[in-house]
């Protein structure tokens, strides 16, 4: 991973770590539901929950994963950069 | 169809775009040093810039091009949602640590940060150039199809209308304003979409269907224009259309279901039957007609995806491949948006950047959800107007009252005002401070900066309208299609690989970022869309497989960096002066 502008302040680079796994998760998610709609369309005309069908659902799912792991993220980085110092 | 617009409407829809433009005149006062006018004094909060991020980014295509496609075809409008969202994952999780610590004022600079490249300064300028043209000409044909309806006048009368606010607003005040232009469109925006979801949902489902005839609209070779064989007037026209034709078996016989709450409101949908309409133009001696058929489908036919991307039920590989080819643009064009980079500027610090960027992804994804419901409340609105899917949205509105529709339309026009303000943002940044400053080395004081900024932006707003006009048949997500496929295949590769790959070197960059943009521009010209759609030749005399190039571009843009850069010289370590 290149270094940050600012050497010995390692806060950056591991919330930069922390970005890309929760990215990596996401890749999964989202390419995840294409494949589905590309090659088992059927599974996503199913209505497991009664109501949507996962077609819908997944996308709804999917929205909210996306704030989900942005929270997360969020917080995540405020924990590791907190004890170096908090810039304002 | 022909509309007629009331003085209510030309009321409410003229304040406004008067308070907006005021406002921005307000605000103009503060921001006239370069740094003000590029990057708004780096004082803006993080919330008011993260839904300035969605009033950025929430353009016409979202509006009007998601609402009309749902309304029209069903889920695969959805799609589009969930990819446009999807992109900001890339975009925080990738860019947006990295980036904030390089640049200063545009994207350009920070490509440009490590190396102080000419080349690198010309073409990733010309590359935002580019990308920010593409991006704008849907947003002005989406002008163009809300004045139609709203005040009933030519097309290009809306076109010009956002020229003239948008260059007023950014000459007179730069980002201070259209930062606060965008954070008053985002609210907006959401608040409104969520009290008109709020009334499709009040409302509930009812059984409205019609008359079944065909339609035909035709033009005469002399221009003239008829309906069902007799002249176009207000009162023989086209019907509305978009209807519901039977409730599901569990409510018996009863034609309507009362106040539904969300899911159920799908549920029911999907057990329903119900009528959506489509047009087939043909030309022959007399003129071009289009006939809209209607087509009684399930519900449950409707709410999964392939009803615009047939190529999903029709098993052709090729047609997969331009679907996930189009998916892959929109989840990688996101960051690459030269006009979405440049907020990242206008906040201190790399916390705020996040912080801001949590709040779009929220108000956005909210806004998506919405749209969904939107979509399919005028999909059973029997309000459509069966030539144009732009109009899906506003049209709704109006089946639910006068004021509501003059609200709403006043509102996607301040959306266009809001994207495009940022386009022309970009644009001038790149002319005025890459082009002018940077590669041709002519020294300018700050206020010559903001000056020139500002003969570059009108210069802009002059090309917009002229080729929002011309584009003026042209569907509105197609283009915004385009836009993310060049910025993909353009900015992407660079971005990435400077920030996590040490070996990258200028001539990698420049490479990447031509040779990119290059692509993806001569294989969208080459394709078969383009070819029926702007020449006018048979689809299959397209060269190309399939219409979207990012499955193809966008990794040929890796690869070309990676194997320029491994062939040029290492650059020296540290920065220079």
């Amino acid at each position: 991973m290149a270094k940050n502008s600012e050497p010995g302040s390692d806060g950056p680079g591991r919330a930069a770590r922390i970005g890309f796994g929760l990215f990596w998760v996401y890749v999964i998610l989202y390419f995840g539901f294409i494949a589905l709609v590309l090659f088992r369309p059927d599974i996503l005309s199913s209505r497991p929950f009664g109501g949507v069908n996962l077609a819908i659902a997944s996308g709804l799912g999917l929205i909210a994963a996306a704030l989900l792991l942005s929270v997360v993220y969020m917080v995540a980085c405020r924990v590791v950069e907190s004890p170096g110092g908090e810039r304002r | 169809m022909l509309y007629e617009s009331s003085p209510v409407a030309i009321a409410i829809f003229a304040s406004f775009v008067l308070a907006v433009v005021g406002l921005s005149f307000w605000l103009g006062r503060k921001g006239q040093s370069a740094k003000g006018y590029y990057a708004a004094h780096g004082e803006i909060h993080w919330f008011i810039n993260g839904i300035a991020f969605a009033g950025d980014y929430l353009s016409a295509a979202s509006f009007l091009g998601i609402c009309g496609m749902i309304a029209f075809h069903g889920f695969d409008g959805f799609l589009y949602s969930i990819g446009f969202l999807a992109g900001w994952i890339v975009a925080l999780f990738v860019i947006a640590e990295p980036i904030k610590s390089l640049g200063k004022f545009t994207f350009a600079d920070a490509l440009d940060a490590k190396y102080n490249s000419r080349g690198i300064k010309l073409s990733v300028a010309i590359s935002t150039l580019v990308v920010s043209i593409f991006y704008l000409i849907p947003q002005m044909v989406g002008a163009g199809d809300l004045i139609v309806p709203l005040l009933g006048l030519p097309h290009a009368v809306g076109v010009i209308l956002v020229g003239i606010a948008v260059t007023l607003i950014v000459v007179t005040a730069g980002m201070v304003s259209t930062t606060w232009v965008q954070f008053i469109k985002g609210s907006l925006l959401v608040f409104f979409c969520g009290v008109l979801a709020s009334m499709i949902l009040a409302r509930g489902l009812t059984v409205n269907t019609g008359s079944l005839e065909p339609q035909t609209r035709s033009v005469t070779s002399e221009g003239r224009v008829l309906v069902d064989g007799e002249p176009q007037t207000r009162d023989h026209d086209l019907r509305p259309v978009g209807t519901l034709a039977a409730l599901p078996a569990r409510y018996g016989g009863a034609t309507t279901t009362g106040p539904l709450g969300p899911l159920e409101y799908l549920s029911v949908l999907e057990d329903s039957r119900i009528v959506t309409w489509s047009g087939k133009k043909s030309t022959d001696a007399s003129g071009s007609h289009t006939v809209y058929t209607p087509t009684e489908r399930a519900g449950t036919d409707l709410l999964k995806p392939g009803g615009y991307f047939k190529g999903l039920t029709t098993g052709k590989l090729a047609d997969k491949l331009d679907f996930a080819s189009l998916m892959l643009a929109l989840f990688c064009g996101t960051a690459s948006l030269p006009h979405i980079l440049i907020r990242y500027y206008t906040v201190k610090d790399a916390a705020a950047a996040r912080k801001s960027t949590v709040v779009g992804i929220a108000a956005i994804g909210a806004f998506y959800v919405l749209t969904l419901f939107l979509g399919l409340g005028a999909m059973t609105s029997g309000a459509l107007d069966p030539t144009s899917t732009n109009m899906a949205a506003p049209l709704l509105a109006k089946s639910f009252n006068e004021t509501l529709f003059a609200v709403i339309s006043a509102i996607a026009f301040t959306t266009v005002l809001g994207t495009v303000s940022g386009l022309i943002m970009a644009g001038s940044g790149a002319v005025a401070h890459d082009l002018v400053e940077n590669v041709l080395g002519i020294p300018m004081d700050d206020a010559g900066k903001v000056r020139c900024g500002k003969i570059a932006a009108v210069g802009l707003g002059i090309v917009a309208m002229a080729l929002g006009i011309l584009f003026r048949s042209f569907n509105v997500s197609f283009l915004v299609g385009w836009a993310f496929n060049i910025a993909a295949s353009a900015n992407l590769p660079a971005l990435v690989m400077l920030l996590f790959w040490p070996r990258t070197t200028k001539e990698g960059i420049i490479s990447a970022v031509t040779v990119g943009m290059l692509a993806s521009l001569t294989w969208i010209l080459l394709s078969a869309d383009t070819f029926e759609k702007v020449y006018g030749l048979s689809r299959d005399a397209s060269p190309v497989p399939f219409s979207q190039p990012g499955l193809v571009t966008i990794p040929l843009g890796f690869i070309v960096l990676i194997v320029v850069s491994l062939l040029t010289k290492a650059q020296p370590k540290g920065k220079p002066a």
